[in-house]
């Protein structure tokens, strides 16, 4: 949404300033992830940490879920980090400052459950860690002792680093590769914090499902609260469709508005892993016709 | 015979007016609008059936009493436009309602015709002088009152909001329309398909609401991107009416529904409408490939009906609907189950589903069915449906949609504490003027009633413009 307040004694107070929102900034933080900056002036005003925006970049795009990786009320903006998957992130990475987008609407979902817990660990995987951030900083700054745990499968993947070594109290990176920090995953990092017998009261992790899974395991014998964001394939964000329905708790619950955030010892994540195939086919396809296209304007 | 002279022997030895419709075979294929509306000779020869009644038993099965006679008449003596006009003055969307109107269970059940002959076909002619306005480019914008300087949001572009906000703007307010979607329209958008209801026929009604100054904002989903409050508060509006209708699909709650290959409705037709995924790839978003498939669409209303049809036309091979009871108490309109039939889909009736059954990837493969059959009369007089003993067995399908209809949304709920819900989580309205509980907040529609008609949502709006209008005004 983008209404601004008339000055002129036009019939109503609103009118539409632009149909298209303005990218402000466009800037690659690794191969494949964009930090895009948007303009969406209420957006930016009401967004809490864990909320989303859907985009559609054109009028044939579809409607994607990407969370909102942090605003700015002054300058009317919201900034989403994104990673080129198929067809629809790689033609928003695509764009640059001064491009357009269609549509955003925000911000969706409910806002993360943010308290003082006492110690909260906050573990990212690839790009699990924009979506992890801003609850990161909102953790922080509710006065947690916030530990984050920011997971790459290289050196060159990793995202956010500044960024999370300001919000944090104790801040880790992993790599599966061992090419930077610690050599590893994210939950055998998680397990000698654990080890060590530190009290920990909270963790929230956001990344692959198979992480995020892990991660569930890791914590289970502990009973220590939980957190996962998930990320099932969505279409309005507004909890009309239903597809976006996920399994907590053996009942049926709507990621888009019950969600995305979900105690994590709850979740069936077989079932989303399952249910986020659904598509596979189509999604090749698209992404096929997308590299064919690509490659045609290359060469002219 | 011509409208003048006409004696009512002759009005009843005209037979009804068949509608033109596209040949089953080959419209099951497309996506082109069905039926193919009166020619002008069709309409006045059907409108010559009216007998003109004194007190019209019509008017009376019309939720906002159209002057039906007298619009008729106007089609006999070949004033098309002026019929139009005519029904303009009760309802703002005649070329929606004479399509989607279940016209036999309203205005064409109680039309004096219906018991020993044939209704007057008063949908069809209703859709006939919309139409005719619209594609001769005659349709006039109506007068707008001077602006009284009060500001109205409505909530929801559904028929409820469409209706409210046209009459609020032509009485002089400034209406700013929020809507949750990137299209406007509500259900008459994103749920009733294209075969049915063009949506062209919409989109030229909302053009025609933004000239008259309504102004729409789309990509606004009240409850998060703005509040109640707020749009009250903050933003200095003086009345709210919210049609934000049943968004929020039912499942049948049995095992095996979260399986690959299950959807609502409400999803597959959203799909398929709003994102236009029957063009997939030129549109982005996909949906099941139904090619060659078999399909079961489970309930029996005009949802279950679209969506089955929708199936059958994206290429599905068996195509059924299974509904719990028997045929007599499907809810769908008459004529929607009356094509479903002509372009092969199957019903299987009095079939309840009991479980989905998936392969190893976790793709349905079957619904597992048990067999009613219809036992002693209910309270409400209708016979019960009971499980006949022993009789499961399991329906081979590709693809399931559940159509057993919607919950309302809980967003506003959430968000605005005092606004007082029903225990089936409605609005509850003062029906003389859908004012809600909260001061200066009205609500019509699917969210007062539940899962409704077009028609009727439409007269809610009216009925809460006119409140809104009386508040505003009154002191
Ligand atoms: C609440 C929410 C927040 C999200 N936040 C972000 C974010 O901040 N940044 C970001 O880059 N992505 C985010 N995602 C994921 C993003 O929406 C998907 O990657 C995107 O929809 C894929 O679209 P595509 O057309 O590019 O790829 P597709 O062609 O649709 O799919 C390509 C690949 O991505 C997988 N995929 C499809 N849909 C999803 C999905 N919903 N989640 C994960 N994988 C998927 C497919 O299995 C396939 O392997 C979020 C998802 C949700 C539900
Ligand atoms: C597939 C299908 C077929 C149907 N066929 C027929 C038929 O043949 N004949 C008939 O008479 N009736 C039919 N109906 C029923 C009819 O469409 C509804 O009764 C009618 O549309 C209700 O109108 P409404 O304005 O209350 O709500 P809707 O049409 O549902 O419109 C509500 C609008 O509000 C928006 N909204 C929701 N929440 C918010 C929010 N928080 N903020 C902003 N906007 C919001 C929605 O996106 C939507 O656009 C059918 C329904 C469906 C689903
Ligand atoms: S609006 Fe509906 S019920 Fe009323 S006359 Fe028209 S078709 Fe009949
Ligand atoms: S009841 Fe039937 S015959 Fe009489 S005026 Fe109405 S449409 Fe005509
Ligand atoms: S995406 Fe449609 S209900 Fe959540």
């Amino acid at each position: 949404m983008h209404l601004a307040r008339n000055s002129g004694k036009s019939p109503s107070s609103y009118k539409i300033e632009e149909p298209m929102h303005k990218i402000v900034s466009a800037i690659f933080l690794a191969e494949n992830i964009k930090k895009i900056e948007i303009e969406a002036p209420l957006i930016a005003k009401k967004r809490k940490a864990g909320q989303f925006v859907m985009i559609r970049v054109g009028e044939t795009s579809e409607r994607v879920p990407l969370t909102i990786a942090g605003s700015d009320p002054e300058k009317g903006t919201v900034t989403v980090i994104v990673q080129g998957m198929g067809k629809s992130t790689r033609e928003l990475n695509s764009k640059e400052a001064g491009d357009t987008i269609h549509d955003i609407v925000g911000p969706l979902g409910a806002p993360s459950h943010i308290e003082k817990f006492g110690t909260a660990i906050s573990i990212g995987g690839g790009l699990g860690a924009a979506i992890a951030y801003p609850t990161a900083v909102a953790l922080k700054e509710a006065g947690n002792y916030v530990i984050t745990i920011n997971g790459a499968r290289s050196k060159d993947l990793v995202i956010l680093e500044d960024e999370m070594n300001a919000v944090s109290d104790e801040a880790y990176i992993t790599t599966d590769d061992g090419t930077y920090g610690y050599h590893g995953f994210v939950t055998q990092k998680l397990q000698e914090l654990i080890d060590s017998g530190r009290t920990i009261d909270y963790v929230l992790a956001i990344g692959p499902i198979p992480m995020m899974r892990a991660v569930a395991e890791v914590t289970r014998p502990y009973h220590i609260k939980t957190i996962v964001s998930l990320n099932p394939i969505m279409v309005d964000g507004t909890g009309m469709c239903g597809g976006c329905r996920v399994t907590v708790d053996n009942q049926i619950k709507f990621a888009c508005v019950d969600g995305p955030e979900f105690d994590a010892h709850q979740v069936d994540f077989k079932n989303l892993s399952d249910r986020n195939k659904m598509y596979l086919p189509e999604e090749r396809q698209s992404a096929e016709a997308y590299t064919h296209k690509c490659n045609l304007l290359k060469q002219v | 015979m011509d409208a003048q002279s006409i004696t009512t022997k002759e009005r009843l030895a005209i037979p009804r007016q068949e509608m033109p419709s596209q040949n089953p075979e080959v419209r099951s294929h497309n996506f082109q609008e069905v039926n193919l509306g009166y020619t002008p000779e069709l309409a006045q020869k059907e409108a010559l059936r009216c007998l003109q009644c004194k007190d019209p038993a019509c008017i009376k099965g019309c939720p906002v009493n159209i002057k039906i006679d007298q619009f008729i008449k106007l089609i006999a003596h070949g004033d098309f436009t002026g019929a139009a006009r005519k029904i303009k003055e009760d309802n703002v969307l005649p070329a929606v309602c004479g399509r989607v109107c279940p016209q036999e269970d309203q205005c064409e059940k109680t039309c004096i015709l219906t018991k020993k002959y044939k209704s007057v076909a008063i949908g069809n002619l209703e859709r006939f002088a919309a139409d005719y306005e619209r594609e001769t480019g005659s349709v006039e914008l109506p007068a707008v009152k001077p602006p009284t300087g009060k500001k109205v949001a409505v909530i929801g572009s559904g028929p409820a909001g469409l209706s409210c906000a046209n009459d609020l703007v032509q009485l002089g307010h400034a209406v700013t329309v929020f809507e949750a979607l990137h299209e406007l329209g509500g259900v008459l958008m994103y749920g009733i398909p294209q075969f049915r209801l063009p949506k062209e026929i919409v989109q030229a009604e909302i053009d025609g609401m933004k000239k008259l100054g309504v102004v729409f904002i789309p990509n606004a989903v009240t409850g998060r991107s703005v509040t109640v409050d707020e749009l009250l508060k903050e933003e200095g509006f003086d009345a709210i009416f919210i049609g934000v209708g049943a968004g929020l699909p039912w499942f049948l709650g049995i095992p095996g529904e979260n399986l690959l290959g299950v959807y609502s409705a409400n999803e597959f037709l959203t799909r398929v409408n709003l994102m236009k995924s029957y063009q997939f790839p030129e549109n982005d978003t996909p949906v099941f490939n139904c090619k060659g498939k078999n399909v079961a669409v489970f309930g029996g209303g005009n949802t279950a009906m679209d969506a089955v049809r929708t199936a059958k036309r994206l290429g599905a091979e068996h195509a059924y609907i299974v509904y719990r009871r028997s045929e007599a108490e499907m809810p769908a309109r008459l004529e929607e189950v009356h094509h479903a039939k002509e372009e092969g889909i199957e019903f299987l009736m009095l079939m309840n589903p009991l479980e989905f059954i998936g392969n190893d990837e976790q793709w349905l493969t079957g619904a597992k069915c048990l067999r009613m059959e219809l036992g002693e009369p209910d309270e409400s007089g209708r016979r019960r449906p009971v499980p006949i003993k022993d009789s499961e067995f399991i329906l081979p399908v590709d693809m399931a949609i559940i159509s057993i209809g919607n919950g309302s949304n809980p967003l506003i709920k959430q968000t605005t504490p005092e606004i007082d819900f029903s225990k089936r989580d409605t609005i509850i309205v003062d029906i003389n003027t859908m004012a809600t509980s909260k001061e200066n907040v009205y609500a019509g529609g699917d969210i007062v009633t539940g899962g409704a008609t077009v028609i009727l949502a439409m007269g809610a709006g009216r009925t809460a413009a006119a409140a809104i209008h009386e508040k505003l005004m009154g002191k």
